[in-house]
C-alpha cells in the first residue's frame, strides 16, 4: 500500500533499519513482509512466534527521530493486541484510534475493542467510520453500501471523540493497491477532506496533550 | 531473526527440549521430560465425536472484513433450505464472534446436556456455536491470547453434541495463526473436506478496483477452483446486521442467486 513491497529491511549496528517509500524519509515502515522471500509465503506462526517478532519490532527498529509511530493491527484482541499494549505501557502511547465500517456487526467487534482498550487502559483517541458511502463515479448518487452512522452512535454512546466518516472512493482502493499516496493524488475528493481533517485533530489534541510537538 | 522459537524443534521431534534452540526456553524441561510427545489424546476423541458429521467446510482468508462471515451465514442459511440437510455452523473466531448476530442469535446462551454442549438453533435443521453464546454482554471482550483460544476450540470441537449433520460450516478470523493451525491438527484424523477461501475484490468492480488480474487469475495461477463471484448488495449487510436470511427475504435478486450457484451448481 506504500509503495515499498519487495524492499528489504537492513541491518545495521545499532539494528534494522526501516524502510522509506521516498527520498524525504520523512515516513518510515516497518512490516513482516520485508522479511519474507517471496510475496505469497505465508506466515503461519501461533502466538509466542508472533510476540516475539512483535517484541523485536519495538526494540530492535532504529526509527530515529519521529513524531508519530503509527502501529496497524490485525482484528481481534488477542496476542498482537496484548503484547503491543503490554510493551508500550511504560512509554506512555498516546492512545488507540478504532476503525469501524457502518454495519452493526463491524460496530459489534469495536464494541469488544473498546472494552479491550479500558480494561488495558490504553487511552482511546476516537472512533472513524471507514467505507461511510458511497459516491457513484457515474451519477455522483451517494449509496450507503453498507449502511451509515454506526460509528457515530458508537461514539455518543460510549462517549469518545467521533473522528468522521471517510467515504468509500474507488480511487482510495486504486491508488492502495499502487502505492500511491491518495491524500496527495486526489487532495480535493470527499474522502481525502476527512482523512486530513481527521490528521489535523489527531496532531492537534496530541501535541496539546504536551506530548509531540 | 535471532528468535529462539524460529528453530524450535517441535514437542513430537525427537531433539525435543535437546536442540541447542531449546536452551532457555521455558518449557525445555517438558519438552525434554517427553510428556509433552505422542499425539494428542483428544484428538481421537474428536473424531469418534465427529463421525456423525459427514461433511466440514472451513471458510478462510487472509484479511478481515472481505465477508467470511457473511459467506458462511449465506453457505449454511442456503443449504438449510434443503429440508433434509441437517446444517452445523461453528464460529472459532474467539476475539471477534460476529455470527451470533448474522444468524439471529444475539444474546442466546449456551446450554449443557449429559452429551454435552448443544448448539443455539436457528432453525431445526441449522444449529449455532460460537464464542459469542458464552459472553454475558455485546461489550464483553475475550481478551485471550493463542493457547487459551485454542482450548476453547478444542472444547468446540470435542463438545459439542452436534448430532447428526450433513455439512458442518467452520468460520475463522483471518490469517493463518493459532486457530487454524489448532483446527487442522485437532481434525487431522476427522477428515476436512477442504477450505473455502474468501476475498475481494472483484474484476468488474467499482468500488474496490483491482490491479493485480483479479481473484480467477489468482486461482488459475495457484491452480485452485474459482467458485464464483459474490456481488455487493447492500441487502445483505442489512440482513447480516439484522440476523435475517437474505434468501428469504430477497430471493430473487442477482446476489440470492450468485450464493445458490456457488451453493448449488444450479
Amino acid at each position: 500500500m506504500l509503495n515499498v513491497e519487495g524492499k528489504d529491511i537492513h541491518q545495521s549496528s545499532q539494528g534494522w533499519i526501516p524502510v522509506y517509500p521516498d527520498a524525504s524519509q520523512s515516513l518510515a515502515v516497518m512490516s513482516i513482509a520485508f522479511l519474507l522471500n517471496r510475496r505469497d509465503d505465508p506466515i503461519v506462526w501461533r502466538g509466542p512466534k508472533k510476540n516475539a517478532m512483535i517484541k523485536q519490532f519495538l526494540s530492535d527498529v532504529v526509527w530515529g527521530e519521529l513524531d508519530y509511530l503509527i502501529i496497524d493491527t490485525p482484528p481481534g484482541t488477542s496476542d498482537e493486541h496484548i503484547t503491543v499494549v503490554e510493551s508500550l505501557q511504560e512509554y506512555n502511547p498516546d492512545g488507540a484510534i478504532l476503525v469501524t465500517t457502518p454495519q452493526a456487526v463491524a460496530v459489534g467487534d469495536v464494541r469488544r475493542e473498546l472494552t479491550f482498550c479500558r480494561k488495558t487502559k490504553l487511552p482511546v483517541l476516537g472512533v472513524i467510520e471507514n467505507m461511510s458511502g458511497f459516491v457513484c463515479p457515474h451519477c455522483s448518487e451517494c449509496s450507503n453500501v453498507f449502511s451509515k452512522g454506526g460509528g457515530e452512535a458508537l461514539a455518543r454512546e460510549f462517549e469518545i471523540p467521533f473522528l468522521g466518516c471517510v467515504p468509500l472512493d474507488p480511487q482510495l482502493a486504486r491508488c492502495l493497491e499502487q502505492g500511491q499516496s491518495y491524500v496527495d493524488a486526489f487532495p480535493s475528493s470527499p474522502s481525502s477532506q476527512v482523512l486530513h481533517k481527521i490528521a489535523e485533530s489527531l496532531h492537534q489534541r496530541t501535541t496539546i496533550n504536551g506530548l509531540p510537538s | 531473526m535471532g528468535s529462539g522459537h524460529r528453530d524450535c524443534p517441535g514437542t513430537e521431534s525427537e531433539d525435543a527440549g535437546k536442540a541447542s534452540a531449546c536452551e532457555g526456553c521455558p518449557n525445555q524441561n517438558i519438552c525434554a521430560s517427553s510428556k509433552a510427545k505422542g499425539p494428542d489424546p483428544d484428538i481421537a476423541v474428536i473424531k469418534e465425536r465427529l463421525s456423525s458429521v459427514k461433511h466440514k467446510i472451513l471458510v478462510l482468508s487472509g484479511k478481515g472484513g472481505v465477508g467470511k462471515t457473511t459467506f458462511t451465514s449465506m453457505l449454511a442459511r442456503g443449504l438449510a433450505q434443503s429440508e433434509d440437510l441437517q446444517i452445523g455452523v461453528l464460529d472459532v473466531d474467539i476475539c471477534g464472534p460476529s455470527i451470533p448476530r448474522v444468524m439471529g442469535l444475539d444474546g442466546e446462551q449456551v446450554h449443557q446436556s449429559g452429551s454435552g454442549w448443544s448448539p443455539v438453533f436457528v432453525e431445526d435443521n441449522l444449529g449455532v456455536m460460537s464464542a459469542g453464546f458464552l459472553l454475558g454482554s455485546p461489550d464483553d471482550a475475550i481478551i485471550w491470547r493463542g493457547p487459551k483460544k485454542n482450548g476453547l476450540i478444542k472444547q468446540f470441537l470435542r463438545d459439542v453434541d452436534w448430532e447428526d449433520v450433513d455439512f458442518l460450516i467452520i468460520d475463522t478470523p483471518p490469517g493463518t495463526s493459532d486457530e487454524h493451525l489448532s483446527l487442522v491438527q485437532y481434525l487431522q484424523n476427522a477428515n476436512i473436506d477442504g477450505a473455502v477461501v474468501i476475498t475481494t475484490p472483484q474484476n468488474e468492480s467499482q468500488i474496490f478496483p483491482p490491479t493485480t488480474g483479479g481473484v480467477e487469475q489468482m486461482a488459475d495461477e495457484m491452480k485452485v477452483p474459482f467458485l464464483g463471484k459474490l456481488p455487493l448488495d447492500p441487502r445483505i449487510g442489512k440482513c447480516c446486521d439484522e440476523g435475517t436470511s437474505f434468501f428469504e427475504e430477497f430471493s430473487d435478486s442477482p446476489a440470492a442467486k450468485a450464493y445458490q450457484h456457488i451453493i448449488t451448481g444450479n
